[in-house]
């Protein structure tokens, strides 16, 4: 791995009243990476990720991006700084159309950003196709890739996704991960969380599995992905 | 596009002034007719209306604070332009009241929508976390103690307590609330064009996406709140120059179903629709169904219901006809575009597409 660390967790906690969801996790994320959080539901991984991109306060622990402490930070420095989440369910606007959609992705921005409306409507030819269509009239995989697109329109250095995969079909499934890797490969590290470990593990530089709020495996993608415990709990084979 | 957009430009100047022109005959012809004074009114509910719509139908934030707002804004404008010479008549149980100046109208008028907002703010910073009804049960408590507020005695130097607030200046034209209202509107149009708007609609229709975008919800509601009831102390004010009088107890929340009624009719979530629906909805409570009113003698015989009051009955089972039958309003959530009106004109109801197609239909089948 490099060494160049983008953006690092220690002892990460986070409580909702008296239930302990996060129990003090540690990992990092360097630059160009895709890393990704598997687990059960429940395990706490979405709790994580509300952490980091400032929609929930952690109890304790702290979050380091690019050498700033952002720990318990506003949504809106977070997404100043360059990290944007892809929230679970998608969460599009549905009476708003897609570019609308797009344009309040950019809401922090106060530059030119008809170029990176074209970058995404690259990404995605389908959205530009309907450009003019509330999101809530989109199919399910074209939701999926307003919701990501509508991230990137903030110019993320991080970007963080909460179950990409979540009630599409393989084949669209697959279309997901494709541009996951696509995304990638322009310069956009990435934070995936999964429930599809199989998927997941395969285009992941590395890998967490988490349980009941603490990290019990780490490693590469390809070696958990070959990891006995892993096969037997997650990848059902 | 471009050439759209000049036609577009050509046409709204040319539209608008053809009803300048209407309005300045109107008011020269007949400027204490029926139809002067909906005019009027309309167009300060018009305001009024998409100001509330700002707030409920753009941010999705269901307050129901609009009548106290207005009340804000008229009495502001009221204690501060009742001339010098006047005041000791109105303020005849208070000593000739506590202030003694008179500020221009301009002035007030802006005082007025300020004062609203401050006023908005104290009230947002506690309720805004409050979600739907709640907050709706917040601002209307909060609309119902404001008004008794201003008509205790302590006050009294001040709002003249529970007296009626009068001789301050009023329109010299029909043209003036018109103006105002339409440069209001037009204000409010650009902000929810802006990303300001956009961030609104974001909060309304998601508020979690809308926070992981960025958007400070705290503070964007907020700003919401606050233009919405600034825009609402001025219709306030502009409401008291219309009636030329100004008195707590006519603030009821009422008034704030009044104008909530409108934004329903014209359709939620759309300027347009809030200004067609306040036209009408004046015009039809304040003129064309006013004869319900009238007792009605048909053939001998004087029918029982048509009395004072059935006016509202006939107007209340419209209501629900529209709540039941109409829900998206006459708008929906569309605005107003030329585009639309000359595809109208082009093809009313469909007529001529739907001719076409059955013409197709028959030769299609004229060849088998």
């Amino acid at each position: 791995m490099t060494n160049d660390t983008m953006l690092s967790i220690k002892d990460l906690q986070v409580h909702y009243g008296g239930i302990e969801a996060v129990k003090g996790i540690s990992f990092d994320v360097s630059e160009g990476e895709i890393v990704t959080l598997i687990g059960a539901n429940g395990a706490g991984k979405s709790s994580v990720l509300r952490s980091i991109a400032g929609l929930v306060k952690p109890s304790g622990g702290s979050i380091t991006f690019c050498g700033d402490n952002i720990t318990g930070r506003d949504s809106t420095v977070i997404v100043k700084r360059g990290i944007t989440l892809v929230p679970e369910g998608r969460k599009i606007f549905p009476n708003l159309t897609v570019l609308e959609n797009l344009k309040i992705g950019a809401y922090m921005r106060s530059d030119d950003i008809s170029e990176d409306i074209q970058w995404v409507y690259d990404l995605f030819p389908r959205l530009r196709e309907r450009s003019w269509q509330a999101g809530g009239t989109l199919s399910g995989g074209e939701q999926q890739m307003l919701a990501v697109g509508r991230a990137l329109m903030a110019r993320p250095k991080l970007i963080m996704m909460d179950e990409p995969s979540l009630g599409l079909a393989p084949l669209v499934v697959r279309d997901i991960f494709e541009i996951i890797r696509q995304i990638n490969r322009q310069g956009v590290s990435i934070l995936l969380i999964e429930q599809n470990a199989n998927m997941a593990l395969k285009v992941a530089d590395s890998a967490y599995v988490m349980e009941t709020g603490c990290i019990t495996l780490s490693g590469a993608g390809r070696d958990l992905l070959n990891n006995e415990a892993v096969k037997k709990a997650y990848l059902g084979t | 596009m471009v050439k759209n957009k000049k036609r577009d430009w050509i046409l709204s100047l040319a539209s608008a002034a053809v009803i300048l022109a209407v309005l300045i005959f109107i008011d020269k012809r007949a400027h204490y007719s029926m139809l002067a004074s909906v005019i009027q009114k309309a167009a300060i509910y018009s305001l009024l209306a998409v100001s509330l719509n700002l707030l409920n139908g753009f941010t999705g934030l269901f307050s129901l604070g609009q009548a106290g707002f207005m009340m804000l804004g008229a009495y502001t404008y009221a204690i501060f332009t009742i001339p010098s010479a006047s005041r000791a008549s109105v303020y005849q149980y208070f000593n000739g009241g506590a202030i003694t100046f008179t500020l221009p109208v301009v002035l007030s008028v802006i005082a007025a929508g300020l004062v609203a907002a401050v006023f908005a703010w104290l009230v947002g910073k506690p309720c805004l976390r409050l979600k739907s009804d709640y907050l709706a049960i917040a601002t209307l408590g909060f609309a119902e103690i404001l008004r008794a507020l201003i008509q205790w005695d302590v006050f009294g130097p001040v709002t003249n307590g529970s007296n009626i607030l009068r001789s301050f200046p009023s329109f010299g034209s029909i043209l003036t609330p018109v103006i105002i209202s339409a440069v209001c509107i037009a204000i409010i149009v650009l902000l929810i064009n802006s990303s300001y708007g956009r961030a609104f609609k974001a909060i309304r229709e998601d508020e979690i996406a809308a926070e992981a975008m960025g958007i400070n919800l705290a503070k964007t509601k907020m700003q919401a709140f606050l233009i919405s009831s600034f825009f609402a102390g001025i219709g306030g004010a502009l409401l008291a120059m219309f009636q030329a009088s100004v008195q707590a107890k006519g603030f009821t929340s009422a008034m704030t179903y009044e104008i909530l009624l409108i934004v329903v009719i014209g359709g939620i979530g759309s300027v347009t629709g809030s200004v067609i629906g306040s036209f009408l909805y004046i015009a039809a409570s304040e003129w064309w169904l006013r004869f319900l009113d009238d007792s009605v003698t048909y053939l001998h015989v004087n029918i029982p219901f048509m009395r004072g009051g059935f006016r509202m009955v006939v107007f209340s089972v419209v209501i629900m006809l529209i709540v039941l039958f109409y829900r998206r309003g006459i708008m929906g959530e569309n605005e107003f575009s030329w585009e639309a009106v000359l595809r109208f004109f082009r093809d009313p109801f469909h007529l001529v597409s739907r001719a076409h197609k059955k013409k197709a239909a028959k030769e299609a089948a004229g060849h088998e």
